[in-house]
């Protein structure tokens, strides 16, 4: 993409960004009285981070079985509950180790 | 009762530890944006402007794939969306410090971090306060975005491909905890993930995006576990 569309792209992006956090934070007085609503806006980042990820983590590493072994041990340094610097730096780590052993 | 006035150094102490945070964080996106084939400024430039790491990722997903305007704006409608409801629950603790101006400016830096620290407090905030929490994080986000992108660019190929995948262990390691600790939270990520990939190793799906599928699988996701498992009273917000 030339760097001017790429530019007007991440402009658009910024302003949507930012109207979202500006028009409540400014403007807003009033509680969102929905359960559903509200549940729906709690869960919604879970939901988006996870279809984020699956599958696109699988093809993150030029190689799908590097990638999938770094995706296990993310899996479970999370279950085990380490911090996220901690996590990426097994599952880098494991890739780039896994990597040389295939 | 009328506690202790928060101070801009108050806020500088508690923004420290999100900016040390948002500097691994904002490296992992940096490196992604290179093997995407951004320029290193562009990175910055996304990371100064936007200051979100899903939304980030996302719209980079989209410049990648040379995807339309309108795919971007609804990839950050929906990705972003949480923040719309951090920002209402802030907007009601705000002091008289804060008028139209600062409302306007310090709108920018609602992060889930920023938002957990500061939604955490018992009294008002006051803008001093919200100031010196967020510089920090913000200096931590573009600083580390740069750290990334150069890294990108120069680190032999075997290294930043080993790199490609410490943003999605990241958010691997923020969905999965509460993942086991909170009933709802895991019939979403299953959902989110499930719909996900059906969307895209299904061949009758192939014409689909990338960031409208994230999108479908999203709001599907959310919307399905929202009606299964309500939460009651309103007033649990999102705290990751």
């Amino acid at each position: 993409m030339p760097i001017l569309d790429m530019t007007v792209m991440i402009l658009v992006m910024a302003g949507v960004t930012y109207l979202i956090r500006m028009i409540p934070f400014a403007f807003f007085r009033k509680k969102i009285k929905s359960d559903y609503l509200n549940s729906f806006l709690y869960y919604i980042p879970y939901a988006v981070l996870s279809a984020m990820t699956f599958p696109y983590i699988f093809y993150s590493t030029e190689n799908f079985y590097t990638a999938l072994i770094g995706t296990v041990i993310a899996i479970v340094a999370s279950v085990c509950k380490r911090s996220l610097l901690t996590v990426a730096i097994l599952a880098c780590l494991s890739v780039l180790i896994f990597g040389f052993i295939i | 009762m009328q506690g202790k006035n928060l101070s801009f150094k108050n806020g500088i102490k508690d923004g420290l530890p999100i900016g040390l945070g948002y500097l691994s964080v904002a490296f992992a996106f940096g490196v992604q944006a290179s093997i995407a084939g951004l320029p290193f400024f562009m990175s910055v430039f996304i990371s100064m402007t936007n200051l979100t790491s899903a939304g980030q990722l996302a719209g980079l997903t989209v410049i990648a794939t040379l995807g339309t305007i309108l795919e971007m704006i609804l990839t950050q409608l929906v990705i972003n969306a949480r923040y719309f409801l951090m920002s209402i629950t802030l907007s009601q603790k705000l002091d008289g410090s804060f008028t139209l101006g600062h409302r306007l400016l310090c709108s920018a830096f609602v992060t889930d971090e920023i938002f957990a620290v500061a939604v955490a407090k018992p009294n008002t905030l006051n803008r001093v306060y919200f100031y010196g929490l967020v510089i920090l994080p913000y200096v931590g986000w573009t600083t580390g975005t740069l750290l990334g992108a150069l890294a990108g660019d120069i680190l032999p190929l075997f290294i930043t491909n080993s790199l490609g995948i410490a943003l999605y262990a990241m958010f691997i390691a923020i969905i999965i905890p509460p993942s086991i600790t909170n009933r709802g939270v895991l019939p979403a990520v299953l959902f989110g993930a499930g719909l996900s990939c059906a969307l895209y190793y299904i061949p009758f799906f192939a014409g689909i995006s990338t960031g409208l599928s994230v999108i479908i699988s999203a709001i599907l996701s959310a919307g399905i576990t929202a009606f299964i498992f309500p939460i009651k009273g309103g007033n649990k917000n999102a705290d990751t």
